[in-house]
């Protein structure tokens, strides 16, 4: 067994007297392809939020790549991270939104290429050579001069995809990066994503509503409810074999409302 | 009502002397204006509860008390605590600050519409504050908030004739002087309306140029 890329080590998470997760624990194997699933409201989006450095957390560690991501190593004791802990940390995990946020007032090269040249410093030629490449990969290549207003949305989340693969994180964090999409522009997300998980050795860690795609993309399937995991096992197992009843009636409620496995 | 434009051509480059004045009077306010109103909008974002508080403060203190009163304040009684200005220094000073209370609200307002989104994907993008802020979230804020932040310009410009209480020669006070002097009020005053009047309309036709190449832009 190789060490954990991330290790999640009961971390705790509240808002205001609301208390999203209690003393959570898991751990991600590097190049693991992991689903969070559960009902809305279950901590699965607080999770990749706070892996993304954009909460913090209330008690607990939580480790990537065997090094703390809200503390520091001060002798022999440990520290709040400062910002540049913080900054270094960042540099390995990558995230693409629900709402894609792409950088309006830049064109769709722009976005891709703005932060390899701030943050590693690549050379413009060179950061718009790869990010050519990456917008290829995403079948957006021809779209590299507009601007993220006349895309759709399901191109939106394309280039936010070749703009997270710019920095070349280790994990990429997915935050229900088809939920605001229109029904036929879902597909076409998904098998980049699919792609992407059979042609690079990421660590990605996948929180969706697509239950097929969970599916088809995992290795391994989280299932949450208020905050805890009720269940974890293959998908194969958690698709047609749940054991725990959270997770059947959550199964039982997700095809009633339409949704194909 | 006799006009006289054998008067007119005598005061002419007077007046013209207190155009210059007055148009440097409105630029340099405008900058500082700018510039303080920025820092003000970021100080009242600090997480610091003090800071925050203070400014808003400030803010309230120099939104509530009259611009010439402030004026008088730099000038005449800032000497006595050893501070000593120039007319046209504490003029400056007092546009800037007293318009850079409103300008921080235009900035504030602007940078508050800049979707949390766009915080947290200059975030994802591993980007540090400073970056943040040049590249991301201002390029967003400071677009929108042109129109708004010229007309304070505006403003500012036909209130400089305040400026006068303080000795600065800009076009009022030269205006009131060769009135003064000539006993002639028909033709310097109505020359400063028009050249206030031909200002304003330029200003806002290269404002209107300014918004339309900014909404392409953005």
């Amino acid at each position: 067994m190789s060490q954990p890329i991330i290790e999640v080590d009961r971390i705790s998470k509240n808002f205001g007297a609301y208390n999203v997760l209690n003393e959570l624990s898991f751990s991600v194997k590097p190049g693991e392809k992991l689903a969070l699933i559960g009902p809305s409201g279950s901590g699965k989006t607080t999770i990749l939020r706070i892996l993304m450095t954009l909460e913090g957390i209330n008690g607990g560690h939580i480790k990537v790549e065997g090094e703390h991501l809200f503390h520091m190593q001060r002798g022999d004791r440990l520290v709040p991270a400062d910002d540049r802990h913080l900054h270094r940390m960042r540099a390995k995990i990558g995230m693409v939104f629900q709402l894609f946020n792409l950088f309006p007032h830049k064109t769709v090269l722009d976005n891709v290429t703005l932060a390899p040249m701030l943050t590693k410093g690549v050379p413009r030629a060179e950061a718009e050579a790869e990010a050519m490449r990456l917008l290829a990969m995403v079948g957006m290549a021809e779209k590299a001069k507009m601007k993220p207003a006349s895309l759709s949305g399901g191109q939106k989340q394309r280039v936010a995809i070749a703009r997270a693969l710019a920095l070349q994180p280790k994990i990429m964090l997915f935050d229900e990066v088809t939920s605001a999409l229109d029904p036929e522009l879902v597909e076409e997300v998904l098998n980049v994503m699919k792609r992407l998980a059979e042609e690079t050795d990421m660590t990605m860690l996948l929180v969706t509503h697509e239950m097929g795609f969970a599916h088809d993309f995992a290795d391994r399937v989280l299932f949450f409810d208020r905050g805890n995991i009720v269940e974890e096992g293959p998908p194969e197992q958690i698709f047609t074999d749940p054991r725990q009843e959270r997770t059947q009636a959550f199964l039982r409620k997700i095809i009633a409302a339409g949704h194909r496995i | 009502m006799d006009w006289s434009w054998s008067f007119v051509w005598e005061i002419l480059p007077t007046l013209l002397e207190g155009v210059r004045v007055t148009i440097l009077a409105t630029l340099g306010g405008a900058v500082l204006a700018a510039v303080i109103g920025l820092a003000l909008a970021l100080l009242r974002r600090s997480p610091n509860k003090a800071v925050m508080r203070t400014t808003s403060f400030v803010i309230e203190f120099i939104r509530g008390t009259p611009l010439l009163v402030q004026l008088y304040f730099l000038f005449y009684v800032l000497p006595d605590a050893g501070i000593t200005l120039g007319p046209m220094t504490a003029g400056l000073i007092g546009l800037g600050l007293h318009y850079g209370t409103y300008t921080a609200e235009v900035y504030r307002a602007g940078i508050d519409n800049v979707p949390t989104g766009q915080w947290e994907a200059a975030k994802a993008c591993n980007l540090t504050g400073r970056q943040t802020w040049t590249q991301i979230i201002l390029p967003q804020a400071i677009p929108p908030m042109v129109p708004a932040l010229a007309n304070y310009l505006i403003a500012m410009f036909k209130e400089t004739p305040l400026l006068s209480a303080i000795t600065v020669l800009e076009l009022m006070n030269q205006a009131r002087s060769v009135a003064n002097f000539n006993y002639r009020y028909l033709e310097p005053m109505t020359l400063v309306g028009v050249f206030f009047l031909i200002i304003s309309l330029i200003s806002v036709s290269l404002l209107r140029l300014l918004e339309r190449r900014l909404g392409r832009i953005g």
